[in-house]
């Protein structure tokens, strides 16, 4: 790309917007998913698209991206109205997009996967030269003859952005760019895109995370429900006067009693390790953390570094080969299964809902068999009493304000965050002594998160010591007590979460454990995001 | 062991190899686009039919082989609109294809029974094609140098063409593929058939020049043997290519033991090789995730695009 760029097309005017969005509307069975929309994207904006799980972001930029048709409403590109009516249409017009599920092929090379997403064929010699000079011009660092299976989430993420530029785009839709990445490769993306942005290409961001909205976007449109509720400037707005307008409501805070005190240890780990299992499994290396009654205990870090075979480990899912690993009140489980475990006082839930955490075709109250049985009898004689798991699901569905039709739903009716907040209510209402957690917001809208945090804290107020497995920065820092980052099966030092240092929990996250050599400048704005 | 006996030990062992051949680099394209087809035993007996009709009505044996070709991709096709176009579950219509093939060219083949036709041998001058040593070289049917030939081409195709590797992205990631506006049924269906047609004129080896005639399941198992073949050799042309002559030397020993009287395992273990050999390939397949194997990531798997 070394010639300049030019973002005109002959016959437009040139103070038009580059996208005009006027009356979008979508439908799909039972659910009107956009609903009048309007917005419209000048040139070198960098635009945010805001709202909750469900609000209709995605419809709408599948739309603009050609791989669904709207039912009503006109686009308008450079001022011309427009169809799109694939793909591949919105790429000739210039519209680039990275999907937040990168579409890669993991047993291919980079320059293959670009290669794919190309529509001029174009020698693989000639392609590779152009890869190496987009790349330059960016600073994207990446090998194209790479195996793409063996590359970092991050690393994937930019063969998408420079599959997206070969193209010159115009415009570039980013779907939720930042979900999987540490601090360190969002600064690093912010710097890409507002280059972009500063060379005329707009980009459409869509993100929940409000504060790198603050950070990165200079005009916010906010959906609700498959309506525009507002436009505004992210720079003037809180995070919570978004957040609200996202959710329609005020936002709760969490409630927190002032004096607590961390008596009494409940969870401990002593030098835990467990080889890995299989070609992607990370083995965990001699892990040693505690969590006491009251406490919170946050576990950061990029997914696929130990959490999975962390949270198996504590859940007795995968027995260790010492007892004296994991003791729960001063009494050692490490070699119990699960079921003992759970009689010991231990409650986990996964992060994976359906079939993991829950079985989708089976009632909510059968599903609270499968982990209450035995705490809370429930089953005489080998035969499920009748009356005990649909009370204790009634009970569980009132309490955690579950949106379902009753105890006999089943599973895979509820939505995400509904089915979420059944499993988490479903646990807690045992009264662990301890509680495991991983991704507990993981898809899940900001009103069920707020609920789900606040009920995590009550139930440490208790008396219970809860463990947080999350890959959502942002949820740790605002719910727990201490902190550590596991990273390739080591778990780093135990920090509190009062006086955590960002910057360095982000290199922990990417793995570099304190050497200044490699320690990369996170600018002011990333610090003031958090 | 004389010169003469080695040059007729390798004639026979290419002649052995070549039906396996040719089955399993088409199975190899069909498998890359990420569609297991247990059928090709099936195609291969509705080739060896369709050949062998084909040669004897018309006296042409190029037009047999078209025939053959024909037969197998019509049959595979069958298949791609089941496992394709109804999202039917692919090992269990694979079996389907196999039983229904072997029906319906025993079906086909009544009023062949008993008819011959001359060998579809070498087309060089007899001076070279008889010629005790240089039959190594011109002695085979032109359907042998097609297969050594169709090795390089799958191979070239498959590493070095854009078809090839779109082809491959489909069997890797079918919703990726289908998200960057690739027809992930339309590669699909053009690899069934070409893996249809490969497994046919692998059929007609037997009818147009192992045993210039018709007879009931005559292609004895090895077109299980092919879809072993592919899942041992990794996926990979080279390795076919070795496997399969691997195949052919056992064969040929077994031929030739039988032949001076004696054998070294009794015939019910070579009959049922072909079916053991399916097996363990089958549990590879499924152990894949765990091996880490360079199998094509969407293997047997449905394809349900989401918009």
């Amino acid at each position: 790309m070394t010639k300049p760029m030019t973002h005109e097309t002959p016959g437009t005017t040139s103070d038009a917007p580059r996208l005009e969005l006027i009356g979008i509307s979508k439908s799909f069975p039972g659910v009107l998913a956009n609903d009048n929309i309007s917005l419209s994207v000048q040139p070198g904006e960098i635009h945010a698209l805001l709202g909750e799980n469900g609000a209709g972001k995605s419809t709408l930029v599948k739309m603009i991206y050609g791989i669904m048709p709207q039912d009503a409403g006109e686009m308008r590109w450079n001022g011309q109205p427009i169809t799109i009516s694939n793909p591949k249409a919105a790429r000739r017009l210039g519209i680039g997009m990275v999907f937040q599920h990168f579409s890669l092929f993991e047993a291919m090379t980079v320059l293959e996967n670009i290669a794919l997403g190309m529509d001029a064929k174009i020698p693989a010699r000639d392609l590779e030269a152009r890869i190496v000079e987009v790349m330059k011009h960016y600073g994207l660092n990446l090998d194209p003859q790479r195996i793409v299976s063996t590359l970092s989430v991050g690393e994937r993420q930019r063969i998408e952005i420079v599959r997206a530029l070969l193209l010159n785009p115009k415009m570039l839709i980013m779907d939720e760019p930042t979900s999987v990445l540490t601090p360190q490769e969002v600064e690093q993306l912010f710097v890409v895109l507002r280059q972009l942005a500063g060379e005329g290409c707009s980009i459409l961001y869509i993100s929940h995370k409000l504060r790198e909205i603050k950070a990165l976007c200079s005009t916010a449109t906010i959906l609700r429900a498959g309506r525009v509720v507002e436009t505004c400037d992210p720079a003037v707005e809180t995070s919570r006067s978004m957040a609200e307008m996202m959710i329609g409501g005020s936002l709760k805070d969490i409630e927190r009693g002032s004096q607590r005190s961390f008596d009494r240890q409940r969870l401990a780990v002593q030098n835990l390790s467990v080889p890995g299992e299989g070609p992607f499994g990370v083995a965990l290396k001699n892990i040693s953390f505690q969590a006491r009654s009251g406490e919170i205990f946050g576990i950061a870090g990029v997914a696929g570094n130990g959490q999975n075979e962390l949270l198996l480990a504590l859940s007795g899912e995968t027995p260790c080969e010492s007892a004296e690993a994991i003791t729960i009140d001063g009494v050692a489980v490490g070699t119990l299964g699960a079921k003992e475990r759970r009689l010991k006082g231990v409650a986990t839930v996964p992060e994976e809902r359906n079939g993991h955490a829950a079985v989708p075709d089976f009632s909510l109250s059968d599903n609270t068999v499968l982990t209450a049985r035995d705490r809370l009898g429930m089953v005489q004689a080998g035969l499920i009493g009748r009356g005990a798991p649909r009370r204790y699901a009634s009970s569980v569905i009132e309490t955690f304000d579950v949106k379902a039709t009753g105890p006999g739903a089943m599973a895979e009716s509820l939505s995400g965050g509904n089915l979420q907040k059944y499993i988490m209510g479903r646990e807690i209402m045992q009264k662990p002594a301890v509680l495991i957690v991983s991704q507990p917001t993981w898809g899940v809208d900001a009103g069920a998160a707020a609920a789900i945090h606040q009920s995590l804290v009550d139930l440490a107020a208790t008396g219970s010591a809860i463990v947080v497995i999350s890959q959502d920065l942002d949820e740790l820092l605002a719910l727990c007590d201490t902190l550590a980052v596991i990273n390739l099966g080591s778990l780093s030092r135990i920090m509190n979460v009062a006086d955590a240092d960002i910057e360095e929990i982000g290199l922990l996250m990417g793995g570099v454990h304190g050497d200044p050599d490699t320690k990369i400048k996170i600018s002011e704005d990333v610090i003031n995001a958090y | 062991m004389s010169l003469t006996f080695i040059i007729a030990a390798i004639v026979t062992i290419v002649g052995l190899t070549t039906p396996i051949l040719l089955a399993a680099l088409g199975e190899l394209v069909v498998e890359k686009s990420g569609v297991l087809n247990l059928g090709v035993e099936g195609m291969m007996l509705i080739g060896a039919i369709s050949g062998f009709a084909v040669t004897v009505i018309t006296g042409n044996p190029w037009l047999g082989v078209l025939g053959a070709a024909a037969g197998g991709a019509v049959a595979s096709l069958t298949f791609a609109v089941l496992v394709l176009q109804l999202n039917s579950n692919q090992v269990a219509t694979g079996l389907a294809l196999t039983i229904f093939g072997s029906g319906l060219s025993s079906l086909l083949g009544l009023s062949f029974t008993g008819r011959i036709i001359p060998v579809f041998g070498s087309i060089f001058p007899a001076s070279l094609a008889r010629d005790p040593i240089l039959k190594v070289f011109f002695g085979y049917s032109p359907i042998v140098y097609f297969a050594i030939f169709m090795v390089f081409v799958v191979g070239w195709f498959l590493r070095s063409t854009r078809a090839g590797m779109i082809l491959r992205a489909v069997g890797e990631n079918d919703l990726s593929a289908h998200s960057i506006g690739y027809s992930v049924v339309g590669v699909r269906y053009g690899a069934i058939a070409f893996g249809g047609a490969m497994a046919g004129i692998g059929g007609a080896y037997f009818t147009m020049v192992i045993t210039p005639m018709w007879a009931e399941g005559m292609t004895a198992g090895r077109g299980w043997i092919a879809v072993a073949l592919v899942v041992f050799a990794g996926w990979r042309t080279g390795r076919i290519l070795a496997g399969a002559y691997f195949f052919g030397v056992l064969m040929a020993l077994e031929l030739y033991a039988k032949a001076a009287g004696f054998s070294f395992l009794p015939s019910q273990f070579w009959a049922a090789m072909p079916y053991l050999m399916t097996i363990v390939a089958i549990a590879f397949i499924s152990a894949r995730e765990k091996t880490g194997s360079s199998a094509p990531a969407c293997l047997g798997k449905p394809f349900l695009a989401s918009s």
